[in-house]
């Protein structure tokens, strides 16, 4: 376990039956940090955040919240608190009753109680509610109800599970804001667990990609976005080219490559060591690319190509450019400008450049 | 939308089917009322003439008056007996992984299907091996394994019809399981509770074959009918005293459909409580 670790995840696995929900987890959230576990469905991030709560127990492997092993600590004794997906809001109790459920232990006169509650309402800029009937209430509305009734205990952890999945676009994005804005007020450490790898980027100051159990990469957002460890992570996180290449030579950190469709090129590693011969993937992000009528004054990072098709959005424009000796097209994204305008029509050949430090080299498949 | 879309339109020979169906299933119990209030004591048409006097009759009628306390007094102990091991029964059916709980579950609800006669039997042949005296006491056992299965129908539902992450979100809150269930299960499943009380009470109060056999010298309200019968003179009061009853049923039934409703189609958006 590393010294400043809040929540230490170690080597968890969980089976429901055969089924191995969870495989070998091994993770370390610190304190106050707004930590996202992100994968499609069925990739064991639910059943890790249920275990967290305290709902599922691993089937091998241990959690530490604050240095305490969780395994015999039921969830009505752990010092985190859970906002649901459907907010399980209690429908018979009204919105005051609700955030104050969790108090009652706490032995406080009513008048406290009720005061905290009212605290609580101004946080979530719902004053006045207090007397409504849960079934009274929006969607947006029950989340923040969710989100007090945790928070009025002051939880050493809260959990997330797919929060804004069931509000509309515009509310999603504005909840986003408000959920980091009230991270950063009440400091504590927020496990998120979504499907919307936009919705992770945007929150996060550290993201786990989930797969069939497993974690394929835990990072800050511009690292997972930046610098992908694996194909699977890269196509998760945004539009990513990939290429066919292998090396030529290696040199320190830097090395010649030979790719598919962008000639023999010159790259550099990111940690990985590479043996000349080897096969590797480019990934490059299509915004990475620069699109030109002439040829740049950069012949060994730019190669010739046409226009397929092209698909205008306001701000900017996608371009999916045929090059030579390659079977798919290569995604290019640009700001929109006066220039732009003219790449679209594929009557001639645009030039496609690069900087080394955009190709991010990855295993083979 | 409209009248005549293809789901909604009428359907003439179907509604006349329906129309004979209810006609059949409930004239005959409608010539109770009608014969009771008749001015004679053969129960033959012509009707000769209107009357209240068979229900001022029943007034007076001591042994009748003991009969319905008993039945009261049998009928309250069991629905509320039944309902409260219907409340564990159904909870422990709908959350607890239980090894066969289909079995379980058909095992419970075989009283309905059983003849009740052979219950009956079984259980008097039992209690006197035994040397348990018939009483009250004895009537009441039969009756619980009767009410028993309609408890726990009038109760599952509303344990399927509610989102299992609000229990969770109590436990998550720091309740342990017995305030959860004090705090959030009992009140999101009254309406259930209440449907049942109402419903077991009802059949209790009705039923008379286990009743025939279990009791002792304190006969329920259908026994003491049935010990009226053999009397011609009394059998008006018998109808009016039977019309009340079907009157009565007929209300809490209804009753307890409607407090229940809300689980009927997996209620689930706490609309039993509006």
């Amino acid at each position: 376990m590393t010294e400043d670790a809040y929540i230490s995840i170690r080597n968890v696995d969980k089976y429901f039956g055969k089924f191995q929900a969870v495989d070998d987890v091994t993770i370390d959230i610190g304190q106050g940090e707004f930590f996202s576990l992100l994968g499609s469905s069925g990739c064991g991030k639910t059943t890790l955040l249920r275990m967290l709560a305290g709902f599922e127990n691993p089937t091998h492997g241990e959690i530490y919240i604050d240095g305490q092993p969780m395994s015999d600590v039921p969830p009505h004794h752990r010092p985190v608190n859970m906002v649901f997906q459907n907010y399980a809001i209690f429908p018979h109790l009204n919105v005051r009753d609700n955030i104050a459920y969790g108090l009652r232990k706490h032995k406080l006169p009513k008048a406290k109680r009720y005061e905290m509650v009212d605290e609580m309402l101004d946080l979530i800029k719902l004053p006045d509610y207090g007397d409504r009937r849960a079934n009274e209430l929006s969607g947006g509305q029950r989340q923040r109800i969710a989100l007090a009734r945790a928070l009025i205990l002051r939880p050493k952890v809260l959990l997330l599970d797919e929060p804004l999945g069931a509000l509309d676009k515009q509310l999603r994005e504005q909840m986003q804001l408000e959920l980091r804005q009230l991270q950063r007020t009440v400091g504590i450490t927020f496990v998120f667990v979504t499907h919307d790898q936009e919705e992770a980027l945007t929150l996060s100051d550290r993201i786990a990609v989930m797969s069939e159990g497993r974690v394929l990469q835990l990072d800050t957002p511009s690292g997972l976005y930046e610098r992908p460890h694996s194909r699977q992570v890269a196509s998760f996180i945004g539009t990513m080219n990939f290429f066919e290449a292998s090396v030529k030579g290696v040199q320190g950190e830097k090395v010649d490559i030979s790719v598919r469709g962008l000639g023999d090129i010159a790259a550099r590693t990111t940690g990985q060591s590479l043996a000349e011969g080897e096969k590797v993937q480019v990934a490059v992000r299509p915004e990475k690319f620069v699109l030109t009528a002439d040829q740049p004054g950069t012949p060994s990072s730019s190669v010739p190509g046409i226009v397929e098709t092209s698909a205008y959005l306001g701000e900017r424009s996608h371009f999916f450019i045929r090059l030579e000796g390659l079977d798919q097209t290569v995604a290019v994204s640009a700001q929109n400008s006066a220039g732009t305008q003219a790449f679209g029509d594929g009557s001639k050949p645009v030039w496609l450049s690069w900087t080394e430090d955009s190709l991010v080299l990855l295993p083979p498949e | 939308m409209s009248e005549e879309s293809y789901i909604h339109r009428r359907n003439r020979p179907l509604q006349i089917y329906a129309v004979i169906f209810l006609i059949l299933l409930y004239v005959p119990v409608l010539f109770l009322p009608l014969f009771s209030f008749n001015d004679s004591l053969y129960t033959t048409f012509p009707l000769t003439g209107f009357t209240l006097k068979w229900y001022e009759e029943l007034w007076t009628r001591d042994a009748m008056w003991a009969a319905l306390f008993n039945s009261i007094k049998v009928g309250l102990f069991v629905a509320a007996a039944s309902t409260f091991l219907g409340i564990f029964a159904a909870k422990a059916i709908t959350r607890y992984r239980l090894p066969g709980r289909g079995p379980i579950v058909g095992f419970i609800m075989l009283p309905l299907v059983i003849p009740l006669i052979i219950f009956g039997v079984a259980l008097l042949v039992l209690l006197s091996r035994l040397g348990v005296p018939l009483s009250l006491y004895t009537v009441s056992a039969g009756h619980l394994i009767v009410c028993l299965p309609f408890a726990i129908a009038t109760l599952i539902p509303r344990f399927e019809g509610f989102d299992q992450a609000i229990e969770e979100a109590s436990a998550d809150l720091g309740e342990n399981g017995w305030w959860t269930f004090w705090r959030v299960t009992l009140p999101m499943v009254f309406p259930g509770v209440l449907a049942s009380f109402i419903l077991t009470f009802t059949v209790s109060f009705d039923e008379f074959i286990m009743a025939f056999f279990l009791t002792g010298t304190q006969p329920t309200l259908p026994v003491y009918i049935w010990g009226q019968l053999r009397f011609p003179q009394s059998f008006p009061s018998v109808l009016a005293l039977a019309s009340i009853i079907i009157a009565v049923s007929f209300v809490m039934v209804i009753l307890s459909l409607y407090i229940n409703r809300g689980a009927q189609f997996g209620g689930t958006k706490g609309s039993g409580h509006d």
